[in-house]
């Protein structure tokens, strides 16, 4: 469904991305981990045209990611994204932050997308904070509140950029959760993440990268077990022991 | 004093006739600024790099001239280019035009005071350009641009007496023309400042109102 063929990036003169080559099958789990600055965030906005390639080929069900072809908004309305810091639109109330896409984009009828963002936060828990704004919420509440913008597109594919790395510890569950269960229901979904229980419990195939390429990529359990790579086992190493 | 209140009496339907036109050149010039302001604002942060740089330059151009130059310009040089105005017409479009490089500069900080994450939000849930502007944008930066913008109504107002540079007889004016016939200078110029600040103070409580709304959010 989202393929990455030999995808080279560069920030002025630092190359971020140097050759990534990866596919993500539907309804597949893919997460991707590895250190500060190794380009797992690049990759995802990449797929999303938030930022332009150099070099290679991004396309998802076939169509060319290009960010500055009109065919981007159809590939965005496809592929959504679920951002590290929510990136909720605070002047607006919760529902009308779900409902924006579907009723100004995709320009679905009003009645219509209102009942459907109603169902998406009672989905994520939050039927009740429907009419509040996103600063009277925990971190947690408005990451789900984010998820659920992003499900409001009815998009093939969601893109999770560290979802819980701007969130108190005691807050990640309740938004793993959430994405637990979407899993479960078939999403397609790529998952930038720290969080290695989720990995290992989640994940059909977990993708290590370090210094812009995959060193190693597998089944979850067995990379995330048995690493083979010295520079996989190093970094997980850290993570999971940091003391 | 009991001579003042009976000048007031005596100038105040005259001065009157002046607030009319200053209220005309100070909203006039004032929806002038408003427009071509945001027009420089949205080409400054249109990521379109020709319309940027232009942008860039005609504000400070337009910054560089004094307003009373501007004014000369219009009234006296446009004339020469085939182009006539009337006084009214003239102070309208220079102060309009002079106050329209400052609100861009206001508007723009507005606009870049949102949160880029929020512009990308908007981008990943298919919004264009325009559309991010309309319902992420400017809705945002209007809260952000008020307590500015109500500022820039006051300086307006004040600075609408430029205008009798050039022969338009607002409250200024009328002033000094019934000052140099009656040699009545402390009654009719303390007047004329009463009128300016009656009309000022209504601005400077709603710009109050406008910190205050900018404060609690």
């Amino acid at each position: 469904m989202i393929e990455l063929n030999d995808v080279h990036k560069s920030f002025g003169k630092v190359e971020v991305l140097k050759g990534i080559t990866a596919s993500v099958e539907k309804g597949e789990v893919v997460c991707i981990i590895g250190p500060s600055g190794s380009g797992k965030s690049t990759i995802l906005r990449c797929i999303n045209g938030l930022e332009s390639y150099d070099r290679g080929e991004i396309s998802v069900e076939g169509l060319k990611v290009d960010r500055d072809a009109p065919s981007i908004v159809n590939i965005r309305t496809q592929v959504s994204m679920v951002f590290q810091r929510f990136n909720l639109f605070p002047h607006r109330t919760v529902l009308e932050n779900v409902i924006e896409g579907p009723l100004f984009v995709k320009k679905e009828p009003r009645a219509q997308v209102l009942e459907r963002g109603r169902a998406l936060l009672a989905q994520v828990g939050l039927a009740e904070k429907a009419d509040a704004h996103p600063p009277q919420l925990s971190g947690g509440q408005q990451q789900r509140v984010a998820i659920a913008r992003a499900l409001a597109m009815q998009p093939k594919a969601i893109l999770f950029d560290e979802p819980t790395s701007a969130l108190d510890p005691e807050l990640v569950g309740e938004v793993l959760g959430v994405m637990r269960k979407l899993a479960d229901d078939g999403m397609t979904m790529v998952v930038v993440t720290h969080e290695m229980g989720f990995a290992r419990d989640v994940a059909d195939r977990v993708l290590f990268i370090d210094g812009g390429v995959i060193v190693e990529q597998g089944p979850a359990k067995a990379l995330l077990n048995q690493p083979q790579h010295s520079r996989t086992q190093d970094f997980l190493r850290r993570v999971l022991h940091p003391l | 004093m009991k001579g003042f209140w009976r000048d007031a009496v005596e100038f105040f339907p005259i001065l009157l006739n002046g607030v009319a036109l200053t209220i005309v050149v100070t909203v006039g010039s004032l929806l002038l600024s408003t427009v071509l302001g945001l027009v420089w604002a949205m080409m400054r942060v249109s990521g379109i790099k020709a319309l940027s740089m232009l942008s860039a330059s005609l504000i400070n151009v337009i910054r560089g001239i004094p307003i009373i130059v501007l004014l000369f310009y219009l009234y006296f040089v446009m004339p020469d280019l085939g182009v006539t105005l009337t006084a009214l017409q003239a102070a309208i479009l220079g102060l309009g035009i002079a106050y329209s490089a400052y609100q861009a500069e206001n508007f723009r900080a507005g606009i870049e005071a949102i949160d880029k994450g929020q512009i990308e939000a908007a981008q990943s849930i298919g919004m264009g350009w325009w559309l991010t502007m309309r319902r992420v944008v400017l809705p945002q930066a209007v809260r952000i641009v008020l307590p500015p913008y109500g500022n820039v109504m006051i300086m307006m107002l004040k600075d609408s007496s430029q205008a009798s540079t050039i022969t338009v007889a607002e409250l200024a004016l009328q002033g000094k023309l019934i000052a140099s016939s009656t040699f009545k200078n402390t009654s009719v110029f303390t007047l004329v400042a009463l009128m300016y600040l009656t009309m000022s103070i209504p601005l400077i409580l709603l710009v109050r109102h406008f910190e205050k709304r900018a404060r609690k959010r």
